[in-house]
């Protein structure tokens, strides 16, 4: 029973909340009636089992908690303003037969959510509050599970939480989905928001791996919904797309030996074959939209590099197409980096150092993957001592214990490489 | 319906001099934006400040009053002007916000009122 209510807290926790929000006009008192509801199951579903629909009566129960909550506390003519709109709401009274307003509880329920998406990932709030209360009130995770997952004390995450409802509350800020005219670049926000939950869940280095590794899965759940809940935004798809395929190489980046593999010496017949198959398909799915977008080109990346069977049938050619592409979406020093390396498999590590070089001074000094790309192409291109200063450069910026271990045994195979 | 403050904030080295054609710019954008946000409805009040170096702050502790010369807060950053918008939402505010940054070609600071 435990694992199943916990599945149904998964499940469910981000969809109620989503329509407790609405119906209570307020995060902070959905998230207590949620908590309160599935406190009440805990106790309950043991004896009488679970619900037909748990999501239903879940949302039903907080409501109802709600309004006897709002009820005793009406002290406050806020309060017996909001008590008053519930008892005025769609929800009450209770005399249609129970199934049908449930169906209409779960018909409304897709839309909740997605104005919950909208709201946490509010362009007026930072990324880090916007990670942190789309985890929270989306995924339900607690404060001091996320808190561990991001190396932070559990004060400082919940304080962040906290002072973005706020900021939310006290700007009046509509629980409501973008109008088309600002849609794509709330969507943007939307999208980025969810991907960085989910390379957070791959950043760190292998002794975090098991605190984080669930914050990609919690991304990759919040795509698929995303992409349900909005099918026809090819942006949507792409991410979704990125993050499969992304995933689906996860068993071959770290080495039995707990060292960081690189693409080309994975072994390849560790990638998840399904879940590449499911990423294929999207990226056909959303490309054929023709309306490319960054996610969409960076997923179509990601597929040419799934489809190789072994790293020398990378279509290269493809990819540096690719890059290009997605440079003229995004013309920042990030992208012109990956451009580069894809040029230097392409051309050659002569052609990728030219391309490097093309690269403002200054806009990537302290980005690490620049150093250690650099450091690389000097390495093949039979420059020893400005790869080695290059490498030293790299292990200064490195922070994560197998990629420091990776870099120190490419330098040091240069002082023996005679 | 919901207040919001939006301030413009500048170095306060600036010498407001109309005759420059940038002041002239600045000011018929603003004019112009003021005339929609009336028509919108939105308008509540608006404003344009003296340079900070002309304000007074002024304190009273336990009735005694004291004063001293110049701006409160001891920074670069001062606030040039102002406007008092009604909007529906957050939203709304920061759209008015993005076209209130055009019209003064700076950046402005948006900021719920209490009630």
């Amino acid at each position: 029973m435990n694992d199943l209510l916990a599945e149904v807290f998964r499940r469910e926790a981000g969809p109620c909340t989503a329509t407790l929000v609405r119906v209570l006009g307020d995060i902070d008192l959905a998230e207590d009636a949620v908590a309160e509801a599935f406190a009440i199951a805990a106790a309950r579903w043991p004896q009488t089992g679970v619900p037909p629909n748990p999501g239903g009566w879940i949302t039903t129960t907080a409501r109802n908690r709600a309004v006897d909550r709002l009820r005793r506390e009406s002290t406050r003519d806020e309060r017996h303003l909001a008590a008053h709109r519930l008892n005025t709401e769609d929800m009450e009274p209770d005399h249609n037969p129970e199934l049908d307003r449930l169906d209409g509880l779960v018909d409304v329920v897709t839309d909740d959510q997605l104005r919950l998406m909208f709201l946490c990932a509010h362009p007026a709030l930072g990324a880090d509050a916007q990670v942190a209360l789309i985890l929270r009130l989306l995924a339900g995770l607690s404060t001091d599970r996320i808190a561990k997952a991001f190396v932070l004390p559990e004060a400082t995450l919940a304080q962040r939480v906290v002072r973005a409802k706020r900021k939310l509350h006290d700007n009046h800020a509509s629980y409501r989905i973008p109008r088309a005219g600002e849609l794509p670049d709330r969507l943007q926000s939307v999208l980025t928001a969810i991907y960085l939950i989910y390379t957070e869940g791959h950043r760190n280095g292998t002794d975090l791996a098991a605190r984080t590794a669930f914050l990609s899965a919690e991304a990759i759940r919040l795509g698929r919904t995303l992409v349900e809940l909005m099918p026809d935004e090819p942006e949507a798809v792409g991410l979704l797309a990125l993050m499969l395929l992304t995933e689906a190489r996860q068993p071959s980046r770290i080495g039995a030996d707990g060292k960081l593999v690189r693409l080309a010496d994975q072994d390849r017949t560790l990638w998840d074959a399904a879940l590449i198959k499911e990423g294929h398909a999207l990226v056909r799915s959303c490309l054929r939209r023709n309306q490319p977008g960054p996610f969409q080109i960076q997923a179509a990346i990601a597929a040419v590099h799934a489809d190789a069977p072994s790293p020398g049938a990378t279509d290269w050619s493809q990819i540096t197409a690719l890059y290009d592409h997605l440079y003229a979406l995004r013309p920042n020093a990030v992208v012109a980096l990956n451009r580069a390396v894809a040029i230097a498999e392409l051309r050659g590590p002569a052609a990728g150092l030219t391309a490097l070089a093309d690269i403002p001074e200054g806009a990537l000094k302290e980005y690490q993957p620049y150093h250690a790309t650099r450091a690389d192409l000097l390495a093949r291109s039979g420059h020893r001592e400005e790869a080695i200063t290059a490498y030293d450069r790299t292990i200064e910026l490195t922070t994560t214990p197998p990629e420091l271990d990776f870099l120190t045994r490419q330098r040091n195979a240069l002082f023996s490489a005679d | 319906m919901a207040q919001y403050l939006v301030s413009v904030w500048h170095d306060d080295q600036y010498e407001v001099d109309f005759s420059t054609p940038q002041a002239q710019r600045l000011s018929a954008q603003v004019g112009a934006l003021n005339e929609e946000l009336k028509k919108s409805g939105a308008w509540v009040f608006a404003a344009g400040l003296h340079p900070a170096s002309s304000a007074t702050v002024v304190r009273s502790l336990a009735g005694d009053v004291s004063m001293t010369d110049g701006p409160y807060a001891e920074t670069k950053e001062q606030m040039g002007g102002f406007w008092i918008i009604e909007v529906p939402d957050f939203d709304t505010a920061l759209e008015w916000a993005a076209k209130a940054a055009a019209a003064c070609e700076g950046p402005v600071e948006v900021r719920p009122i209490q009630g």
